[in-house]
C-alpha cells in the first residue's frame, strides 16, 4: 500500500513540473494554479506514505536509496510549495518541480521493500541526522532553481536582450534575495546535520570523524556554502557570483548524496544501488 | 429603434491643424451634447474629445441616415463648412461602428498602440453623456460593454504590457533589476527633456529619493525643488554616487563624466549592491564599459530605443489576439442589440407559448387516454384559441411601433415578464460579465 503511494506521487510531481513549464511558456494563470495543487497533492500523499511507512518499518523510513531518493523529492516539494506561497513566485515552479520529479521517477524504480534495519542505523540519532540535511539539501535545491533563475534573467538585462525570458522571470533582486534567504536557512540545517552525524558516529563507530567519503564530501559542500555565506556577509558577494556558488554548492549536495552512494564505497554505503 | 452611428476623425485622417480647431473643450462639451440631440434624427449621443481624435457616437431614430446628420452638426458647431471638413471624416453605422467603439477603447485604434489613457478618455466622455442625459438604454449598454471589451483585451492580450517610451523603459528595466524601488535612491545628472520625465516615472514608482545636479547649480537646486529631492554639487558627483542605485544622465558634456574605474569603485565601496545607469546623452556621458562590471547595467539612449521597439513589435502581434476578442464581442452586442427589438422579441414569445401549449396539450389527451381525432382537434383549438387571445394584447402593444425609447422600455419589461431568454444562439462566450465593468486589474 505505502510503497505504492509513495511511487505514484511522482505522477503530481510530474502533472506539478508540466504545469509549472506550461505557465511559464504561456504566462496562463491557470497552469501555476493547478501546478501547485498538483504538487500539494502529491506531497499529502507522499506524506500520507512516508507515514505508513514510518508505522509498517517502525523506523524512520530514510535508510536506503528507494526511500532516501523519495524523501528527497518530498522536501523539495515541501520546501518549494512554502517559498512559493510566500514570495508568490510561480515561475520558480518550473525551475524546482522538475527536481522533485526527477528524484521521484529515480526512486519510484528502485524496489520498495522494507528491509530489515542495519543495527548500526536503530538509534534515535537517524530521523535527526537525516532529516535534518535532507530538509537542508531540499532549501539548496530550490536556492540551485533561484540560482539558474538569476543567470538567465540577468543574461538578459546584461546583453539588453529583454526577451521572452525577461518578461516571465521575477526582479534580479528578488531572486537574490531568496538565493540569501535559502542560505542562511540551508547552512544551519546543513552544521546541525553534520554534527549529528558526527556525534552518532561517535556512538555508532567509535569516532566523530573518520575521513569517509559521504564525511569528507559533507565537508567540501560545507566549506562551500560557508565561503558564499562568509562572501555575501563580509565583501558583499551577491548577484552572478552568488547564483554561480549555489549552482556548484547544489551540484555538490547532489554528489556527496548520490554519487558517494553510488561510486565511493565508505561507512555509509548503507543506500547504494546494491543493496 | 434606431442603429447606432460614429463619425469623426483622428490622428490618421486628420492633421493636428484641423483636429484642433474641430476639439470640443470639456468645458463647452454640455452644450454641444445638447445642441447635437436637437437634431432631429439623433436620439442619443457622446461625444470623444482627445488630443488625436474627435468622435460623436450617436443613436440615429428609424428610418434616419444620422451620420449626415452627425457631421452637419460637427461643421456647424464649429463653424466650418462640411465641404471643407468632409475629407477628414470616417463614419461607421451599425456592428462596423460598435467595432470601432470597442478598437478605440482598447486601445487598438491609437497612435500607440495599447496605450492606457485612452479608455479613461472614453469614460470621460461617457460620464459628460450621463451627466448631461443625453445617453439613453442604448449607447449606456454599448459604453459599458465597450469598457468590459477593453477590460477583456488589456487582460487576455499582451497588447498593453510593456513599455513602449524611452522613459517608462527605464523604469521597467528598474523594476526587473531592483524590484522593488521603495528603499532606491535616484541620482539626475543634467536636465534633458527625456531624462526628467524618466525621473518623474521613477518618482510616480515610489522611490525613496532623488538627488540633483547640474552643472550651474542653480539650475540643480531648482529641479531638486521641482522633483522635491536634494541639490548637489556637479564636482561632488563622485562623492555621492555611492549613495545613487540609479544614475539618470544627459549632460551636454563632450566626453564621459563617468569612467569605468569610477564605477569599479564605487561598487566596490556599495559592497556590490547594484547600479543602473541610464544615459540619455549623446555623446554619452557614461563609459559604456561600465557595463562590463558585475551588478552594474548600463544602457543608453539606443539600448533603450531597441526595447521599446522589440515591446511595440510584441505588441503588434499581440494586437491580431486583441482583434478576434473585439470581434466576437461585436457578435454577442449584436445578439443584445437583437433582442431589443420588438420582432424577434414577439418570436421568442410565440416560440416559448407555443411549446408550453403543445406540452399541455400532449398531457391534456394522455389522460383521455383513448386517441380520438375529435377530442384532439377540440383540445388543441381550445388551447390555441386560448393562447392567442391571451397573447393577443402584448404582442400587439409590441407591435405599435411606438417612438423608440418607451419601446425598447416596453420590450425589455415583455422579455423580463415574460422571462424571455436574452439571445436566441447564446455562445456563453462575453455575455456573463457585461455588466461586471471594474477597472481593477
Amino acid at each position: 500500500m505505502h510503497i505504492s503511494l509513495l511511487k505514484v506521487t511522482t505522477f503530481f510531481y510530474l502533472a506539478g513540473a508540466i504545469l509549472y513549464l506550461y505557465f511559464i511558456v504561456t504566462l496562463k494563470e491557470r497552469g501555476a494554479r493547478l501546478g501547485r495543487m498538483a504538487l500539494l497533492i502529491g506531497v499529502i500523499l507522499h506524506a500520507a506514505g512516508f507515514a505508513l511507512r514510518y508505522a509498517t518499518a517502525g523506523y524512520t523510513p530514510v535508510t536506503n536509496l528507494f526511500e532516501s531518493l523519495s524523501f528527497f523529492a518530498l522536501s523539495i516539494a515541501c520546501v518549494f510549495l512554502v517559498v512559493e506561497i510566500r514570495y508568490n513566485m510561480r515561475t520558480l515552479g518550473a525551475f524546482v518541480a522538475p527536481l522533485a520529479f526527477v528524484f521521484s521517477i529515480f526512486s519510484a524504480f528502485l524496489p520498495g521493500e522494507i528491509a530489515e534495519l542495519a543495527p548500526a542505523l536503530n538509534s534515535y540519532w537517524l530521523p535527526v541526522h537525516v532529516l535534518l540535511l535532507f530538509v537542508g539539501d531540499a532549501v539548496f535545491a530550490v536556492a540551485f532553481g533561484a540560482g539558474i533563475m538569476y543567470l538567465l534573467q540577468e543574461k538578459q538585462v546584461k546583453q539588453k536582450k529583454m526577451g521572452a525570458i525577461f518578461k516571465r522571470l521575477p526582479s534580479l533582486d528578488v531572486l537574490d534575495d531568496i538565493n540569501y534567504r535559502c542560505l542562511t536557512i540551508g547552512f544551519p540545517l546543513l552544521t546541525m546535520g553534520i554534527i549529528t552525524g558526527s556525534i552518532w558516529a561517535e556512538y555508532a563507530w567509535g569516532s566523530y570523524w573518520s575521513w569517509d567519503p559521504k564525511e569528507t564530501w559533507s565537508l567540501i559542500t560545507w566549506l562551500l556554502y560557508a565561503a558564499l555565506l562568509h562572501g555575501r556577509l563580509t565583501v558583499g558577494w551577491r548577484g552572478r557570483k552568488a547564483a554561480i556558488l549555489a549552482i556548484v554548492g547544489f551540484c555538490a549536495v547532489l554528489f556527496t548524496f548520490l554519487g558517494v552512494n553510488l561510486l565511493l564505497p565508505g561507512l555509509h554505503s548503507y543506500s547504494s544501488l546494491s543493496r | 429603434m434606431g442603429r447606432i452611428v460614429i463619425i469623426g476623425l483622428n490622428h490618421r485622417t486628420a492633421p493636428v491643424e484641423i483636429r484642433e480647431r474641430l476639439a470640443f473643450p470639456s468645458e463647452a462639451i454640455g452644450h454641444a451634447l445638447r445642441g447635437l440631440l436637437e437634431r432631429e434624427s439623433l436620439k442619443e449621443g457622446v461625444i470623444l474629445s482627445t488630443c488625436n481624435r474627435v468622435e460623436i457616437c450617436a443613436l440615429a431614430s428609424q428610418g434616419f441616415e444620422g451620420t449626415a446628420e452627425a457631421k452637419e452638426f460637427m461643421a456647424a458647431y464649429h463653424g466650418i463648412p462640411l465641404g471643407e471638413l468632409n475629407g477628414y471624416l470616417y463614419h461607421y453605422e451599425g456592428d462596423e461602428a460598435v467595432k470601432h467603439l470597442f478598437r478605440v477603447g482598447s486601445s487598438l485604434d491609437s497612435m500607440v498602440l495599447g496605450e492606457p489613457q485612452i479608455l479613461g478618455q472614453v469614460k470621460d466622455a461617457y460620464g459628460y453623456a450621463a451627466e448631461f442625459r443625453t445617453i439613453g438604454p442604448i449607447l449606456d449598454k454599448f459604453f459599458a460593454k465597450t469598457f468590459s471589451v477593453a477590460k477583456r483585451v488589456r487582460t487576455e492580450t499582451k497588447v498593453a504590457s510593456s513599455a513602449v517610451s524611452v522613459s517608462y523603459a527605464a523604469v521597467e528595466l528598474a523594476r526587473k533589476i531592483f524590484g522593488d524601488l521603495s528603499d532606491k535612491n535616484v541620482l539626475l545628472i543634467g536636465a534633458g527633456e527625456m531624462c526628467e520625465l524618466a525621473a518623474r516615472h521613477l518618482i510616480s514608482a515610489g522611490v525613496k529619493g532623488i538627488m540633483v545636479t547640474n552643472r550651474t547649480f542653480e539650475r540643480a537646486v531648482k529641479l531638486a525643488e521641482e522633483f522635491g529631492g536634494i541639490p548637489i554639487r556637479f564636482e561632488e558627483i563622485s562623492v555621492h554616487l555611492k549613495r545613487a542605485d540609479i544614475v539618470l544622465s544627459s549632460t551636454g558634456a563632450p566626453h564621459f563624466i563617468i569612467q569605468r574605474q569610477d564605477v569599479d569603485e564605487v561598487i566596490r565601496i556599495r559592497k556590490n549592491r547594484p547600479m543602473f545607469f541610464i544615459d540619455m546623452a549623446v555623446p554619452r556621458d557614461i563609459d559604456p564599459d561600465a557595463n562590463q562590471v558585475d551588478n552594474v547595467y548600463v544602457y543608453d539612449i539606443d539600448d533603450l530605443n531597441n526595447v521599446i521597439e522589440t515591446n511595440l513589435e510584441e505588441r503588434q502581434s499581440e494586437a491580431l489576439k486583441a482583434e478576434e476578442i473585439v470581434t466576437e464581442e461585436v457578435r454577442s452586442f449584436r445578439r443584445w442589440l437583437d433582442a431589443q427589438q420588438a420582432t424577434p422579441t414577439i418570436i421568442t414569445l410565440r416560440r416559448k407559448y407555443e411549446e408550453v401549449k403543445n406540452a399541455e396539450v400532449v398531457k391534456a389527451l394522455s389522460a383521455f387516454g383513448a386517441d380520438d381525432p375529435k377530442m384532439r382537434k377540440v383540445v388543441e383549438s381550445l388551447a390555441s384559441s386560448l393562447l392567442n387571445k391571451i397573447l393577443h394584447a402584448p404582442i400587439s402593444s409590441l407591435k405599435k411601433d411606438a417612438d423608440g425609447r418607451n419601446q425598447m422600455d416596453l420590450v425589455a419589461m415583455v422579455r423580463e415578464i415574460f422571462d424571455l431568454p436574452e439571445a436566441s444562439e447564446r455562445t456563453g462566450t462575453g455575455d456573463a460579465d457585461e455588466n461586471g465593468e471594474t477597472p481593477q486589474e
